[in-house]
Protein backbone atom coordinates (compact mmCIF):
# COMPACT_ATOMS: atom_id res chain seq x y z
CA UNK A 1 0.00 0.00 0.00
CA UNK A 2 2.65 2.32 1.02
CA UNK A 3 5.30 3.82 -1.20
CA UNK A 4 8.63 4.06 -0.88
CA UNK A 5 8.59 7.61 -1.03
CA UNK A 6 5.90 7.90 1.72
CA UNK A 7 7.88 5.39 4.17
CA UNK A 8 10.42 7.87 4.49
CA UNK A 9 8.06 10.94 4.54
CA UNK A 10 6.69 8.78 7.59
CA UNK A 11 9.66 7.91 9.01
CA UNK A 12 10.89 11.45 8.06
CA UNK A 13 7.70 13.11 10.02
CA UNK A 14 8.37 10.84 13.23
CA UNK A 15 11.78 11.77 13.65
CA UNK A 16 11.46 15.19 16.02
CA UNK A 17 8.95 13.38 18.07
CA UNK A 18 11.12 10.43 18.84
CA UNK A 19 14.50 12.24 18.88
CA UNK A 20 13.27 14.58 21.38
CA UNK A 21 11.85 11.91 23.50
CA UNK A 22 14.91 10.23 23.27
CA UNK A 23 16.87 13.11 24.32
CA UNK A 24 14.27 13.52 27.04
CA UNK A 25 14.77 10.05 28.07
CA UNK A 26 18.17 9.09 28.10
CA UNK A 27 20.11 12.63 29.04
CA UNK A 28 18.77 13.14 32.58
CA UNK A 29 18.57 9.56 33.13
CA UNK A 30 22.49 8.98 32.16
CA UNK A 31 22.99 12.21 34.46
CA UNK A 32 21.32 10.83 37.22
CA UNK A 33 23.57 6.97 37.32
CA UNK A 34 26.19 9.41 36.93
CA UNK A 35 25.42 11.53 39.99
CA UNK A 36 24.50 8.75 41.72
CA UNK A 37 28.23 7.06 42.17
CA UNK A 38 29.38 10.50 42.78
CA UNK A 39 30.45 12.37 45.96
CA UNK A 40 28.54 15.67 44.76
CA UNK A 41 27.69 18.31 47.45
CA UNK A 42 27.19 21.22 45.26
CA UNK A 43 27.29 23.70 48.21
CA UNK A 44 30.44 22.15 49.75
CA UNK A 45 32.30 23.55 45.98
CA UNK A 46 31.73 20.23 44.43
CA UNK A 47 31.18 20.84 40.92
CA UNK A 48 30.93 19.31 37.28
CA UNK A 49 33.78 21.76 36.35
CA UNK A 50 36.07 20.66 39.17
CA UNK A 51 35.45 16.75 38.54
CA UNK A 52 33.57 14.55 41.06
CA UNK A 53 34.72 12.16 43.05
CA UNK A 54 33.85 8.33 42.05
CA UNK A 55 32.21 6.39 45.35
CA UNK A 56 30.77 3.23 43.83
CA UNK A 57 27.73 2.44 45.36
CA UNK A 58 28.36 4.10 48.70
CA UNK A 59 25.16 6.20 47.64
CA UNK A 60 23.09 3.51 47.20
CA UNK A 61 23.80 2.15 50.11
CA UNK A 62 23.89 5.02 52.64
CA UNK A 63 20.11 5.66 50.99
CA UNK A 64 19.09 2.56 52.30
CA UNK A 65 20.54 2.50 55.13
CA UNK A 66 19.31 5.53 56.47
CA UNK A 67 17.33 6.53 58.80
CA UNK A 68 14.55 8.03 56.70
CA UNK A 69 14.44 4.93 53.92
CA UNK A 70 12.77 2.26 55.78
CA UNK A 71 9.98 4.72 57.07
CA UNK A 72 9.63 6.57 53.45
CA UNK A 73 8.69 2.98 51.40
CA UNK A 74 6.44 2.63 53.97
CA UNK A 75 4.34 6.34 53.73
CA UNK A 76 4.49 5.90 50.06
CA UNK A 77 2.66 1.87 50.67
CA UNK A 78 0.53 3.19 52.65
CA UNK A 79 -0.70 6.57 50.62
CA UNK A 80 -1.01 4.53 47.23
CA UNK A 81 -2.18 1.32 49.23
CA UNK A 82 -5.17 3.38 50.68
CA UNK A 83 -5.22 5.50 47.83
CA UNK A 84 -5.83 2.37 45.26
CA UNK A 85 -8.33 0.40 48.11
CA UNK A 86 -10.36 3.65 48.65
CA UNK A 87 -10.52 4.67 44.78
CA UNK A 88 -11.28 1.30 43.70
CA UNK A 89 -13.98 0.18 46.03
CA UNK A 90 -15.63 3.31 46.05
CA UNK A 91 -15.53 4.07 41.60
CA UNK A 92 -16.82 0.93 41.54
CA UNK A 93 -19.50 1.42 43.50
CA UNK A 94 -20.15 4.88 42.03
CA UNK A 95 -19.64 2.98 38.87
CA UNK A 96 -22.80 0.85 39.17
CA UNK A 97 -25.19 3.78 40.85
CA UNK A 98 -24.33 6.36 38.01
CA UNK A 99 -24.89 3.82 35.18
CA UNK A 100 -28.62 3.55 36.56
CA UNK A 101 -31.32 5.56 35.43
CA UNK A 102 -32.54 8.84 37.19
CA UNK A 103 -32.80 12.34 36.42
CA UNK A 104 -30.32 14.45 35.88
CA UNK A 105 -27.57 12.06 35.40
CA UNK A 106 -25.45 14.29 33.50
CA UNK A 107 -25.15 17.02 36.54
CA UNK A 108 -24.36 13.89 38.62
CA UNK A 109 -21.43 13.10 36.25
CA UNK A 110 -20.61 16.18 36.65
CA UNK A 111 -20.56 16.80 40.10
CA UNK A 112 -18.27 13.51 40.53
CA UNK A 113 -15.77 14.44 38.17
CA UNK A 114 -14.84 17.85 39.09
CA UNK A 115 -12.35 17.35 41.67
CA UNK A 116 -10.17 16.21 38.91
CA UNK A 117 -9.83 19.46 37.74
CA UNK A 118 -8.92 20.81 40.10
CA UNK A 119 -4.82 21.65 40.35
CA UNK A 120 -3.34 19.57 43.08
CA UNK A 121 -2.10 22.91 44.92
CA UNK A 122 -5.36 23.80 45.48
CA UNK A 123 -7.21 20.80 46.61
CA UNK A 124 -4.72 20.16 49.29
CA UNK A 125 -4.54 23.88 50.12
CA UNK A 126 -7.99 23.79 50.94
CA UNK A 127 -8.55 21.27 52.54
CA UNK A 128 -5.96 21.48 54.72
CA UNK A 129 -7.23 24.87 56.04
CA UNK A 130 -10.83 24.96 55.46
CA UNK A 131 -11.80 21.29 56.27
CA UNK A 132 -8.68 19.78 58.60
CA UNK A 133 -8.05 23.11 60.50
CA UNK A 134 -8.50 22.01 64.04
CA UNK A 135 -9.97 25.24 64.98
CA UNK A 136 -11.66 26.77 62.00
CA UNK A 137 -12.14 23.97 59.72
CA UNK A 138 -15.05 22.66 58.55
CA UNK A 139 -14.51 19.20 59.83
CA UNK A 140 -14.00 20.76 63.59
CA UNK A 141 -17.28 22.17 63.78
CA UNK A 142 -18.82 19.03 62.29
CA UNK A 143 -17.29 17.27 65.37
CA UNK A 144 -18.22 19.96 67.52
CA UNK A 145 -21.51 19.92 66.18
CA UNK A 146 -21.52 16.06 67.63
CA UNK A 147 -20.05 16.78 70.68
CA UNK A 148 -17.09 15.03 69.46
CA UNK A 149 -12.68 16.11 70.02
CA UNK A 150 -11.92 17.66 66.92
CA UNK A 151 -10.06 15.79 65.00
CA UNK A 152 -6.12 17.21 64.53
CA UNK A 153 -5.97 16.02 61.25
CA UNK A 154 -2.61 16.76 59.44
CA UNK A 155 -0.78 16.76 62.54
CA UNK A 156 -1.72 13.35 64.55
CA UNK A 157 -3.27 11.54 61.41
CA UNK A 158 -1.08 12.63 58.72
CA UNK A 159 -0.91 10.29 56.67
CA UNK A 160 -5.10 9.53 56.93
CA UNK A 161 -5.42 13.13 56.22
CA UNK A 162 -3.41 12.44 52.99
CA UNK A 163 -4.60 9.94 51.93
CA UNK A 164 -8.14 11.07 52.23
CA UNK A 165 -6.79 14.34 50.24
CA UNK A 166 -5.63 12.35 47.35
CA UNK A 167 -8.72 10.10 46.91
CA UNK A 168 -10.85 12.91 46.38
CA UNK A 169 -8.48 13.79 43.52
CA UNK A 170 -8.54 10.06 42.25
CA UNK A 171 -11.62 9.01 42.71
CA UNK A 172 -13.51 11.03 39.45
CA UNK A 173 -10.72 9.57 37.09
CA UNK A 174 -11.73 5.73 38.69
CA UNK A 175 -15.22 6.34 38.28
CA UNK A 176 -14.77 7.75 35.23
CA UNK A 177 -13.11 4.86 33.36
CA UNK A 178 -14.99 2.00 35.05
CA UNK A 179 -18.33 3.60 34.39
CA UNK A 180 -17.25 3.70 30.84
CA UNK A 181 -16.32 0.01 31.38
CA UNK A 182 -19.64 -0.84 33.36
CA UNK A 183 -21.58 0.84 30.15
CA UNK A 184 -20.14 -1.68 28.05
CA UNK A 185 -21.48 -4.36 29.88
CA UNK A 186 -23.86 -6.84 28.34
CA UNK A 187 -27.38 -6.01 29.54
CA UNK A 188 -29.15 -9.10 28.12
CA UNK A 189 -26.20 -11.32 30.07
CA UNK A 190 -27.11 -9.55 33.13
CA UNK A 191 -30.94 -10.09 32.69
CA UNK A 192 -30.57 -13.89 31.51
CA UNK A 193 -29.00 -14.47 34.97
CA UNK A 194 -31.97 -12.09 36.65
CA UNK A 195 -34.30 -14.08 35.17
CA UNK A 196 -32.99 -17.17 35.91
CA UNK A 197 -33.25 -15.67 39.47
CA UNK A 198 -29.28 -15.33 40.43
CA UNK A 199 -29.69 -12.28 43.22
CA UNK A 200 -27.70 -9.17 42.79
CA UNK A 201 -25.10 -10.25 44.67
CA UNK A 202 -24.17 -13.00 42.63
CA UNK A 203 -25.09 -11.14 39.51
CA UNK A 204 -22.23 -8.67 40.66
CA UNK A 205 -19.34 -11.35 41.61
CA UNK A 206 -20.08 -13.48 38.27
CA UNK A 207 -20.89 -10.98 36.04
CA UNK A 208 -20.00 -7.42 36.50
CA UNK A 209 -16.93 -7.86 38.17
CA UNK A 210 -15.19 -9.82 35.75
CA UNK A 211 -16.12 -7.94 32.65
CA UNK A 212 -14.57 -4.99 35.09
CA UNK A 213 -11.44 -6.62 35.98
CA UNK A 214 -9.78 -5.24 32.79
CA UNK A 215 -10.84 -1.43 33.56
CA UNK A 216 -10.26 -2.08 37.45
CA UNK A 217 -6.08 -3.29 36.25
CA UNK A 218 -5.63 -0.53 34.14
CA UNK A 219 -6.79 2.00 37.03
CA UNK A 220 -4.85 -0.01 39.51
CA UNK A 221 -1.39 0.48 37.02
CA UNK A 222 -2.19 4.00 36.08
CA UNK A 223 -2.94 5.36 39.37
CA UNK A 224 -0.14 3.61 40.97
CA UNK A 225 2.16 5.29 38.89
CA UNK A 226 0.65 8.86 39.08
CA UNK A 227 0.39 8.00 43.02
CA UNK A 228 4.41 7.00 43.35
CA UNK A 229 5.12 10.60 42.51
CA UNK A 230 2.73 13.13 43.99
CA UNK A 231 4.15 16.03 45.61
CA UNK A 232 2.23 18.83 45.75
CA UNK A 233 -0.09 17.31 48.19
CA UNK A 234 2.75 17.05 50.83
CA UNK A 235 5.07 19.91 50.28
CA UNK A 236 1.47 22.25 50.78
CA UNK A 237 0.66 20.59 53.43
CA UNK A 238 3.44 18.60 55.71
CA UNK A 239 6.52 19.59 53.94
CA UNK A 240 7.29 15.90 54.92
CA UNK A 241 6.77 16.34 58.21
CA UNK A 242 4.68 14.08 60.66
CA UNK A 243 5.46 10.81 59.34
CA UNK A 244 4.13 11.93 55.62
CA UNK A 245 7.61 11.57 53.80
CA UNK A 246 7.36 9.80 50.72
CA UNK A 247 9.99 7.96 49.00
CA UNK A 248 9.57 10.86 46.17
CA UNK A 249 9.61 13.58 49.03
CA UNK A 250 12.51 12.19 50.18
CA UNK A 251 14.53 12.48 47.10
CA UNK A 252 13.14 15.67 46.57
CA UNK A 253 14.77 16.84 49.70
CA UNK A 254 18.10 14.88 49.49
CA UNK A 255 18.26 16.98 46.01
CA UNK A 256 17.03 20.43 46.13
CA UNK A 257 16.75 20.76 50.09
CA UNK A 258 20.05 19.28 51.51
CA UNK A 259 21.57 19.68 48.40
CA UNK A 260 22.94 16.24 48.48
CA UNK A 261 22.96 15.26 44.81
CA UNK A 262 24.66 11.83 44.44
CA UNK A 263 22.58 10.15 47.51
CA UNK A 264 19.14 12.03 46.14
CA UNK A 265 20.54 10.60 42.93
CA UNK A 266 20.85 6.93 43.68
CA UNK A 267 17.50 7.34 45.34
CA UNK A 268 16.47 8.74 41.98
CA UNK A 269 16.95 5.22 40.62
CA UNK A 270 15.75 3.42 43.24
CA UNK A 271 12.38 5.39 42.13
CA UNK A 272 12.72 4.80 38.24
CA UNK A 273 13.14 1.40 38.88
CA UNK A 274 10.01 0.35 41.07
CA UNK A 275 8.12 3.07 38.65
CA UNK A 276 9.61 0.58 36.04
CA UNK A 277 8.21 -2.47 37.63
CA UNK A 278 4.87 -1.54 37.47
CA UNK A 279 5.20 0.32 34.54
CA UNK A 280 6.07 -3.01 32.34
CA UNK A 281 2.63 -4.75 33.65
CA UNK A 282 1.02 -1.89 32.27
CA UNK A 283 2.75 -1.33 28.92
CA UNK A 284 1.64 -5.52 28.26
CA UNK A 285 -2.09 -4.92 28.57
CA UNK A 286 -1.72 -1.53 26.62
CA UNK A 287 -0.08 -3.45 24.13
CA UNK A 288 -2.23 -6.10 23.76
CA UNK A 289 -4.92 -3.83 23.64
CA UNK A 290 -2.46 -2.13 20.56
CA UNK A 291 -3.11 -5.77 18.66
CA UNK A 292 -6.64 -6.19 19.05
CA UNK B 1 -28.98 -0.23 30.20
CA UNK B 2 -32.76 -0.23 28.55
CA UNK B 3 -35.15 -1.44 31.08
CA UNK B 4 -38.26 -0.48 32.12
CA UNK B 5 -38.08 0.66 35.98
CA UNK B 6 -40.47 1.80 38.46
CA UNK B 7 -40.33 5.67 38.71
CA UNK B 8 -39.69 4.75 42.60
CA UNK B 9 -36.81 3.10 41.80
CA UNK B 10 -35.77 5.88 39.67
CA UNK B 11 -36.41 8.83 42.38
CA UNK B 12 -34.28 6.32 45.21
CA UNK B 13 -31.53 6.09 42.25
CA UNK B 14 -31.89 9.97 41.95
CA UNK B 15 -31.61 11.13 45.63
CA UNK B 16 -29.11 9.04 46.48
CA UNK B 17 -27.10 10.08 43.29
CA UNK B 18 -27.14 13.63 44.04
CA UNK B 19 -26.39 13.20 47.63
CA UNK B 20 -23.17 11.53 46.67
CA UNK B 21 -22.52 14.05 43.96
CA UNK B 22 -22.95 16.81 46.04
CA UNK B 23 -21.06 15.13 48.45
CA UNK B 24 -18.32 15.08 46.52
CA UNK B 25 -18.48 18.36 44.67
CA UNK B 26 -18.66 19.99 48.27
CA UNK B 27 -15.32 21.29 48.51
CA UNK B 28 -15.45 22.79 45.40
CA UNK B 29 -18.64 24.70 46.21
CA UNK B 30 -17.70 25.40 50.03
CA UNK B 31 -14.18 27.15 48.50
CA UNK B 32 -16.74 29.36 45.78
CA UNK B 33 -19.02 30.42 48.30
CA UNK B 34 -16.09 31.45 50.90
CA UNK B 35 -15.03 33.52 48.36
CA UNK B 36 -17.47 35.92 48.56
CA UNK B 37 -17.57 35.69 52.76
CA UNK B 38 -15.75 38.35 54.36
CA UNK B 39 -12.67 37.05 56.56
CA UNK B 40 -14.78 36.85 59.41
CA UNK B 41 -18.06 35.13 57.98
CA UNK B 42 -15.56 32.64 56.39
CA UNK B 43 -14.26 31.07 59.78
CA UNK B 44 -17.91 32.13 61.73
CA UNK B 45 -19.07 29.16 63.95
CA UNK B 46 -21.01 27.65 62.79
CA UNK B 47 -20.21 28.29 59.73
CA UNK B 48 -22.46 30.06 57.06
CA UNK B 49 -23.80 28.52 53.88
CA UNK B 50 -25.87 31.12 51.81
CA UNK B 51 -27.37 33.25 54.08
CA UNK B 52 -23.81 35.95 54.36
CA UNK B 53 -23.63 39.48 52.55
CA UNK B 54 -21.64 38.38 49.50
CA UNK B 55 -18.98 40.53 49.09
CA UNK B 56 -16.59 40.77 45.56
CA UNK B 57 -13.65 43.17 48.06
CA UNK B 58 -11.70 39.16 48.47
CA UNK B 59 -11.10 39.16 44.72
CA UNK B 60 -9.91 42.22 44.27
CA UNK B 61 -7.55 42.04 47.32
CA UNK B 62 -6.43 39.01 45.73
CA UNK B 63 -5.72 40.80 42.24
CA UNK B 64 -3.80 43.86 44.26
CA UNK B 65 -1.56 42.05 46.49
CA UNK B 66 -0.56 39.07 44.49
CA UNK B 67 -1.05 40.32 41.11
CA UNK B 68 -2.98 37.38 40.05
CA UNK B 69 -3.07 38.05 36.24
CA UNK B 70 0.43 37.79 36.01
CA UNK B 71 0.44 34.11 37.56
CA UNK B 72 -2.76 33.65 35.25
CA UNK B 73 -0.63 34.28 32.37
CA UNK B 74 2.01 32.47 33.03
CA UNK B 75 -0.69 29.40 33.35
CA UNK B 76 -2.14 30.05 30.14
CA UNK B 77 1.22 30.77 28.69
CA UNK B 78 2.52 27.31 29.88
CA UNK B 79 -0.87 25.55 29.18
CA UNK B 80 -0.93 26.61 25.49
CA UNK B 81 2.23 26.94 24.76
CA UNK B 82 3.09 23.79 25.39
CA UNK B 83 -0.13 22.03 23.83
CA UNK B 84 0.51 23.87 20.78
CA UNK B 85 4.60 23.08 20.26
CA UNK B 86 3.42 19.05 21.55
CA UNK B 87 1.01 19.28 18.64
CA UNK B 88 3.01 20.86 15.95
CA UNK B 89 5.79 17.93 17.41
CA UNK B 90 2.82 15.24 17.79
CA UNK B 91 0.44 15.45 14.40
CA UNK B 92 2.93 14.25 11.90
CA UNK B 93 4.30 11.57 13.89
CA UNK B 94 1.22 10.65 14.89
CA UNK B 95 -0.26 10.41 11.18
CA UNK B 96 3.06 8.59 10.18
CA UNK B 97 2.11 6.15 12.58
CA UNK B 98 -1.08 5.85 11.90
CA UNK B 99 -1.34 5.58 8.13
CA UNK B 100 1.85 5.02 6.96
CA UNK B 101 2.37 1.70 9.91
CA UNK B 102 5.27 -0.35 9.77
CA UNK B 103 6.62 -3.09 11.72
CA UNK B 104 8.27 -0.94 14.83
CA UNK B 105 5.32 1.38 15.10
CA UNK B 106 4.05 -0.52 17.66
CA UNK B 107 6.92 -0.71 19.59
CA UNK B 108 7.99 2.81 18.97
CA UNK B 109 4.09 3.85 20.79
CA UNK B 110 4.88 1.99 23.85
CA UNK B 111 8.34 3.16 24.15
CA UNK B 112 7.13 6.49 23.83
CA UNK B 113 4.25 6.05 26.58
CA UNK B 114 7.39 3.97 28.57
CA UNK B 115 9.18 7.57 29.19
CA UNK B 116 5.65 9.03 30.79
CA UNK B 117 6.39 6.64 33.59
CA UNK B 118 9.60 7.69 34.57
CA UNK B 119 9.66 9.23 37.53
CA UNK B 120 10.04 13.22 37.89
CA UNK B 121 11.96 13.20 40.77
CA UNK B 122 14.29 10.43 39.52
CA UNK B 123 15.61 13.46 37.24
CA UNK B 124 15.04 16.13 39.21
CA UNK B 125 18.27 17.20 39.30
CA UNK B 126 19.51 16.61 35.97
CA UNK B 127 16.74 19.03 34.45
CA UNK B 128 17.64 21.85 37.36
CA UNK B 129 20.94 21.93 36.75
CA UNK B 130 20.73 22.07 33.13
CA UNK B 131 18.12 24.88 33.45
CA UNK B 132 20.77 26.97 35.71
CA UNK B 133 23.44 25.99 32.93
CA UNK B 134 21.12 27.12 30.07
CA UNK B 135 19.46 30.01 32.06
CA UNK B 136 16.26 28.64 31.76
CA UNK B 137 15.67 28.65 35.25
CA UNK B 138 12.48 30.41 36.22
CA UNK B 139 11.57 31.33 32.49
CA UNK B 140 8.99 30.14 30.59
CA UNK B 141 10.26 28.90 27.83
CA UNK B 142 12.15 26.48 29.59
CA UNK B 143 8.99 25.31 31.31
CA UNK B 144 7.09 25.12 27.94
CA UNK B 145 9.55 22.68 26.74
CA UNK B 146 9.31 20.67 29.94
CA UNK B 147 5.68 20.36 30.12
CA UNK B 148 5.55 20.15 26.14
CA UNK B 149 7.87 17.24 26.49
CA UNK B 150 6.56 15.05 29.98
CA UNK B 151 3.47 15.41 27.60
CA UNK B 152 4.64 14.89 24.25
CA UNK B 153 3.41 10.81 24.78
CA UNK B 154 -0.39 11.22 25.59
CA UNK B 155 -0.60 13.58 22.84
CA UNK B 156 1.05 11.02 20.36
CA UNK B 157 -1.11 8.35 21.86
CA UNK B 158 -4.45 10.01 21.81
CA UNK B 159 -3.87 11.29 18.27
CA UNK B 160 -3.06 7.99 17.48
CA UNK B 161 -6.03 6.49 18.63
CA UNK B 162 -8.16 9.32 16.65
CA UNK B 163 -6.19 9.07 13.43
CA UNK B 164 -7.12 5.00 13.85
CA UNK B 165 -10.71 5.69 13.29
CA UNK B 166 -10.41 7.76 9.96
CA UNK B 167 -10.71 4.87 7.37
CA UNK B 168 -7.49 5.02 5.32
CA UNK B 169 -9.73 4.33 2.19
CA UNK B 170 -10.42 7.83 1.64
CA UNK B 171 -6.66 9.14 1.52
CA UNK B 172 -6.38 5.96 -0.79
CA UNK B 173 -8.35 7.30 -3.01
CA UNK B 174 -7.09 10.86 -2.84
CA UNK B 175 -4.14 9.11 -3.62
CA UNK B 176 -5.08 7.97 -6.68
CA UNK B 177 -6.52 10.83 -7.89
CA UNK B 178 -2.90 12.30 -7.40
CA UNK B 179 -2.99 14.22 -4.65
CA UNK B 180 0.07 15.11 -3.04
CA UNK B 181 1.63 14.40 0.39
CA UNK B 182 0.66 18.37 1.17
CA UNK B 183 -2.46 18.50 -0.65
CA UNK B 184 -3.55 15.07 1.04
CA UNK B 185 -2.41 16.51 4.51
CA UNK B 186 -3.75 20.03 4.41
CA UNK B 187 -7.30 18.95 2.88
CA UNK B 188 -8.54 15.32 3.60
CA UNK B 189 -6.87 14.56 6.70
CA UNK B 190 -6.98 18.24 8.44
CA UNK B 191 -10.98 18.55 8.52
CA UNK B 192 -11.38 15.04 9.20
CA UNK B 193 -9.37 14.73 12.36
CA UNK B 194 -9.85 18.11 13.98
CA UNK B 195 -12.46 16.69 16.74
CA UNK B 196 -9.87 14.51 17.34
CA UNK B 197 -7.27 17.54 17.37
CA UNK B 198 -9.42 19.65 19.54
CA UNK B 199 -10.07 16.90 21.85
CA UNK B 200 -6.33 16.42 22.31
CA UNK B 201 -5.58 19.86 23.13
CA UNK B 202 -8.40 20.29 25.46
CA UNK B 203 -7.03 17.35 27.57
CA UNK B 204 -3.20 18.21 27.05
CA UNK B 205 -4.15 21.86 28.17
CA UNK B 206 -6.01 20.45 31.18
CA UNK B 207 -2.76 18.06 32.07
CA UNK B 208 -0.44 21.09 31.60
CA UNK B 209 -2.20 23.79 32.97
CA UNK B 210 -2.71 21.52 36.97
CA UNK B 211 1.25 20.11 36.07
CA UNK B 212 2.53 20.67 39.81
CA UNK B 213 5.82 19.14 40.20
CA UNK B 214 7.90 20.71 37.31
CA UNK B 215 6.43 24.36 37.78
CA UNK B 216 7.11 24.18 41.74
CA UNK B 217 10.69 23.30 41.22
CA UNK B 218 11.59 24.94 38.10
CA UNK B 219 10.09 28.51 39.29
CA UNK B 220 10.78 31.46 41.50
CA UNK B 221 8.82 34.72 40.65
CA UNK B 222 8.44 35.37 37.00
CA UNK B 223 7.61 31.89 35.19
CA UNK B 224 5.76 30.83 38.12
CA UNK B 225 2.22 29.77 37.12
CA UNK B 226 -1.23 29.77 39.16
CA UNK B 227 -0.11 26.03 41.16
CA UNK B 228 2.92 27.91 42.57
CA UNK B 229 0.85 31.19 43.34
CA UNK B 230 -1.42 29.06 45.24
CA UNK B 231 1.65 27.12 47.07
CA UNK B 232 2.32 30.55 47.78
CA UNK B 233 -0.77 31.02 50.15
CA UNK B 234 0.44 27.78 52.10
CA UNK B 235 1.56 30.45 55.13
CA UNK B 236 0.32 32.45 56.54
CA UNK B 237 -2.06 33.78 54.39
CA UNK B 238 -3.61 30.46 53.64
CA UNK B 239 -5.41 31.01 57.74
CA UNK B 240 -7.42 33.58 55.82
CA UNK B 241 -10.25 31.67 54.50
CA UNK B 242 -11.90 34.25 52.17
CA UNK B 243 -8.92 35.07 50.13
CA UNK B 244 -7.32 31.75 49.78
CA UNK B 245 -10.73 30.98 48.46
CA UNK B 246 -10.62 33.80 45.92
CA UNK B 247 -7.61 32.81 44.96
CA UNK B 248 -8.05 29.19 44.60
CA UNK B 249 -11.45 29.63 42.63
CA UNK B 250 -9.83 32.31 40.54
CA UNK B 251 -7.16 29.50 39.99
CA UNK B 252 -9.57 26.66 39.19
CA UNK B 253 -12.49 27.54 37.64
CA UNK B 254 -11.44 28.20 33.65
CA UNK B 255 -10.03 23.96 34.22
CA UNK B 256 -13.65 23.21 35.58
CA UNK B 257 -15.00 24.94 32.57
CA UNK B 258 -12.64 23.51 29.97
CA UNK B 259 -13.26 20.00 32.16
CA UNK B 260 -16.96 19.60 31.84
CA UNK B 261 -16.44 19.43 27.92
CA UNK B 262 -13.49 16.97 28.29
CA UNK B 263 -15.00 13.75 29.69
CA UNK B 264 -15.24 11.53 27.48
CA UNK B 265 -11.58 12.42 25.95
CA UNK B 266 -10.22 12.55 29.34
CA UNK B 267 -10.75 7.71 29.62
CA UNK B 268 -9.14 7.82 26.21
CA UNK B 269 -6.24 10.44 26.56
CA UNK B 270 -5.23 8.99 30.67
CA UNK B 271 -6.01 5.05 29.40
CA UNK B 272 -3.99 5.61 26.28
CA UNK B 273 -6.59 4.06 24.48
CA UNK B 274 -7.05 0.81 26.65
CA UNK B 275 -10.26 1.61 28.16
CA UNK B 276 -12.68 3.40 25.58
Amino acid sequence: MATQHSRSAARLMMAPAVVLLLGWMLVPLIMTLFFSFKKYLPLRGDSLSNGLDWVGFENYARFINSSSFWPSVYTTLIIVGGVLVITVVLGIVLALLLDQPMWGQGVVRILVIAPFFVMPTVSALVWKNMFMDPVNGLLAHLWKFFGAEPVQWLSQNSLESIVMIVSWQWLPFATLILLTAVQSLDSEQLEAAEMDGAPYRKRFIYIILPHLARAITIVILIQTIFLLSIFAEIFVTTGGAFGTKTLTYLIFQRVLESQNVGLGSAGGVYAIILANIVAIFLMRIVGKNLDA
Amino acid sequence: MARAVTTNRKALNTAIAWIIGLLIFFPILWTILTSFKTEAQAINDPPIFLFFDWTLENYSIVQERSNYMKFLWNSVFLAGGSTILGLIIAVPAAWSMAFVPSKRTKDILLWMLSTKMLPAVGVLYPIYLGFIQLGLLDSRVGLVIVLMLINLPIIVWMLYTYFKEIPGEILEAARMDGATLKEELLYILTPMAIPGIASTMLLNFILAWNEAFWTLNLTAVNAAPLTAFIASYSSPEGLFFAKLSAASTMAIAPILILGWFSQKQLVRGLTFGAVK
